[in-house]
């Protein structure tokens, strides 16, 4: 009996595999994914790269460029600008959200116990702010940091604490709005990546934390020496959502402070979406984009060399 | 054989009857048919002649300009039963792609908003908006419209001709709390010194000298555009788009110095970037601030008692005061339709005596209708002026009627990446991290390459 199901599920195991090899039946599982995957994706990317080799918009016409538009932006103070705080925003917030997230997988994992009230509490509540949606946590912000009419609770603070000299417009100037996005972005994603580090360290085998404590690891070198190399190839998945993320941040900033003042916190896919739509310079918004997706690709390419080299 | 004679017979009765029948059925059928082309000849031509005033706009359809088309459409359409209203919302954001995509596909409606200026100018160079000057004057109505705002639009449009409906018309000033200048022993300024003075004295007295929005932008290139058009005259802007003067000339560099060391001076209060359009009028109207830059369409916040709180026997109104070496004059003011609405070429060319008479209807009504409904000031002429007018619309009405000739706003004949180049750095020279001479460098440079295009 079991030598004829073995032979069964054999030759069950051969059809499935006539089937894979029969470029027919693997097109028709295939096709409808990848007509739906082609049209909602890659049409406009190709779309999109078409758009910026032209000049014009919809009333006056288009006008091919050729590369002009690329040449364009390496001249452009904007665009320069905007590439320049997009990099700026990733290389702080990246390490602030998985930096934080592992604290917190860390505090998850070796203080507080696995399935305790206060561990699902607390795990929940640093969670919370991820399933916000992005217009009310920003607007939140701007609340807590407001001057005018009335102090945000942070200004408040200073006020009750005497510090006069530290209250100041933090979201009216550059510099100051740019930490105030940057926290508003670890904030709300620290829980993510905490959840995803913790799911790691729940991976590690039990007996390799408690051989290495006996081999007298603990605390600080429990976590450089057993944990943090556990974690690396965890670690490299995180830093590519997160640096795709914050590359590509729009709605946060959009929200808490569009742009400004000035375009001191313009990121380049708010200058892609102003030029496009409000400068009507579809062919140069395009161009960004274009530039965008190359930058986003080649971070992407390099840590994942980084992650074939670490397996 | 006389069983086969009755078949015969028989038969030959059943035929007759079958054939009567068939005939019936047939007619009833051939009936039915013509009924049917009938009906749907009815109803075709009844779709052929049915007329759709479909209005594209940023306004809600219970507020504004599209409320008070509408009731007068609705108005004519009881005696045209072939004329029907339809209203579409656009956010203002999205205004400009909208109707980009819909000009592209010619699939305008009939009414839509759209910015004088620039924009406008695209869509008329593309043959997409109906010319209004000689529309009017063909439906005779010509004499409903304001002269004055009339020439401000068609300036706006190099003088191509008329073909933005002024559906509200504005003129801007500086609004002041009559009360705390009384309280301090100030008077309204004729000079931009004494303005500057009030503002050190207001701002000694702890008083916030005036209420800006620096979120909004414009708020903050006003105040430059109000010292340039004394400096230069209202033509000021039009000479700057036509190269024979630029924005780093001498008087735009006081301008922009001005707002530069008031922003230092804190004059614009701690957080004007942080400032958004209600809470910066708020301050004005809760006392807070005493003076505030705006055109009479706040007049609709400062007649509501709810959100004015100093009350509207406390508010005063002045021109943009005289600049030294200046030459405009305080008869010259900076007078606007806001955001305008035009008709689309190709939806009126569908049927122009329809929408003609149409037309001829609602835009003879319409200022009357907009001052007795609304208290708003149009661009259209008031017949029956309302018994009961509030006594700031009074005031505008006055100083309207003294109007001798109009300026436009800074960014009016700027294209849009120009005019963010003029908006996005403003913020930055009214607190003080760009320079004046940054400012006007970076904006020169874009108007340039706004010519060059």
């Amino acid at each position: 009996m079991g030598g004829a199901c073995l032979s069964l599920l054999e030759s069950g195991d051969h059809a499935m595999e006539r089937i894979l090899r029969d470029w027919k039946y693997v097109f028709f599982f295939v096709a409808p994914a990848l007509i739906l995957y082609s049209a909602l994706l890659l049409v406009p990317i190709f779309w999109s790269m078409g758009y910026s080799l032209f000049d014009g918009f919809p009333i006056s016409g288009f006008r091919f460029m050729g590369f002009g538009n690329y040449l364009r932006a390496w001249k452009d103070q904007d665009f320069l600008r905007s590439f320049w705080f997009s990099a700026k925003y990733a290389l702080v917030v990246t390490p602030g959200q998985i930096g934080l997230g592992f604290l917190l997988s860390l505090l998850y994992f070796l203080v507080l116990k696995r399935a305790s009230r206060l561990s699902v509490l607390i795990r929940t509540l640093v969670f919370f702010p991820v399933v916000l949606p992005t217009v009310a946590v920003a607007q939140m912000f701007v609340k807590l940091f407001e001057i005018t009419p009335q102090y945000g609770l942070v200004n408040a603070i200073l006020d009750v604490l005497g510090l006069d000299g530290w209250i100041r417009p933090f979201l009216g100037r550059g510099d100051t709005a740019f930490w105030v996005a940057a926290s508003m972005n670890i904030w709300t994603a620290m829980g993510f990546y905490a959840v995803l580090l913790y799911s790691g360290l729940l991976d590690i085998p039990q007996e390799l934390i408690e051989s290495a404590r006996l081999d007298g690891a603990s605390g600080w070198n429990l976590v450089r020496l057993i944990i943090t190399p556990l974690l690396r190839p965890l670690f490299i998945t995180s830093t590519i959502f997160s640096l795709n993320g914050t590359l590509k941040v729009f709605d946060q900033i959009l929200a808490l402070t569009g742009g400004g003042p000035g375009k001191s916190t313009t990121p380049l896919t708010l200058y892609m979406y102003r030029t496009a739509f409000h400068y009507n310079q579809y062919g140069y918004g395009s161009t960004i984009a274009v530039i965008l997706t190359i930058e986003c690709l080649l971070v992407t390419g390099i840590l994942s060399f980084f992650r074939q080299k670490t397996e | 054989m006389r069983s086969m004679r009755t078949y015969t017979c028989k038969l030959k009765r059943e035929t007759t009857k079958g054939g009567l029948v068939m005939t019936q059925k047939v007619l009833k059928l051939a009936g039915l048919c013509f009924l049917f082309v009938f009906l749907g000849a009815l109803t075709f031509s009844a779709l052929a002649r049915e007329i759709t005033i479909h209005y594209l706009t940023v306004q809600q359809e219970n507020e504004g300009w599209p409320k008070i088309i509408k009731a007068l459409t609705e108005e004519y359409a009881a005696q045209n039963p072939n004329i029907k209203w339809k209203y579409e919302y656009v956010p203002q954001l999205d205004l400009m792609q909208r109707v980009q995509l819909l000009a592209a596909a010619d699939s305008l409606p009939l009414l839509f908003n759209y910015e004088s200026g620039a924009p406008l100018f695209e869509l008329i160079k593309a043959n997409k908006v109906l010319e209004l000057e000689s529309t009017f004057k063909n439906l005779g109505i010509y004499e409903e419209l304001n002269p004055g705002i009339v020439g401000v639009l068609k300036r706006l449009v190099n003088d191509t001709g008329l073909y933005a409906l002024p559906l509200e018309m504005n003129i801007e000033g500086f609004w002041y709390n009559k009360k705390l200048f009384a309280n301090h022993g100030l008077s309204e300024p004729q000079t931009w010194d004494e303005l500057a003075e009030i503002a050190e004295k207001l701002h000694q007295a702890g008083i916030q000298p005036f209420a800006v929005s620096g979120i909004q932008k414009w708020p903050i290139t006003r105040l430059i555009n109000g010292y340039v058009i004394r400096k230069y005259g209202t033509d000021v802007m039009s000479r700057v788009i036509k190269g024979e003067l630029k924005v780093n000339d001498a008087g735009f560099v006081e301008a922009a110095r001005w707002i530069y060391e008031w922003g230092h001076k804190d004059y614009f209060g701690p957080g004007v970037n942080t400032l958004d359009y209600g809470p910066a009028q708020d301050l004005f109207l809760q006392g807070k601030a005493a003076i505030y830059y705006m055109g009479s369409w706040a007049l609709r916040d400062f007649n509501n008692p709810e959100i004015n709180k100093i009350g509207i026997e406390n508010i005063g109104f002045f021109n943009v005061p005289l600049v030294p070496g200046g030459v405009g004059t305080l008869e010259e003011w900076n007078v606007n339709a806001g955001l305008t609405t035009s008709i689309a070429h190709a939806k009126f060319a569908e049927n122009p005596e329809a929408i003609g008479n149409w037309m001829k209807y609602v835009f003879s009504h319409y200022g009357d209708r907009a001052m007795k409904e609304l208290g708003l000031i149009t661009g259209f002429r008031v017949k029956e002026m309302p018994e009961e007018v509030p006594v700031l619309t009074k005031m505008v009405l006055e100083k309207l009627a003294t109007v001798k000739g109009g300026a436009f706003w800074f960014e009016a004949l700027f294209d849009a990446r120009t005019t963010s180049v003029a908006w996005d750095n403003a913020q930055l020279l009214a607190i003080g991290t760009m320079t004046p001479e940054e400012y006007l460098g970076e904006l020169q440079k874009a108007i340039d390459e706004q010519k060059a295009k």
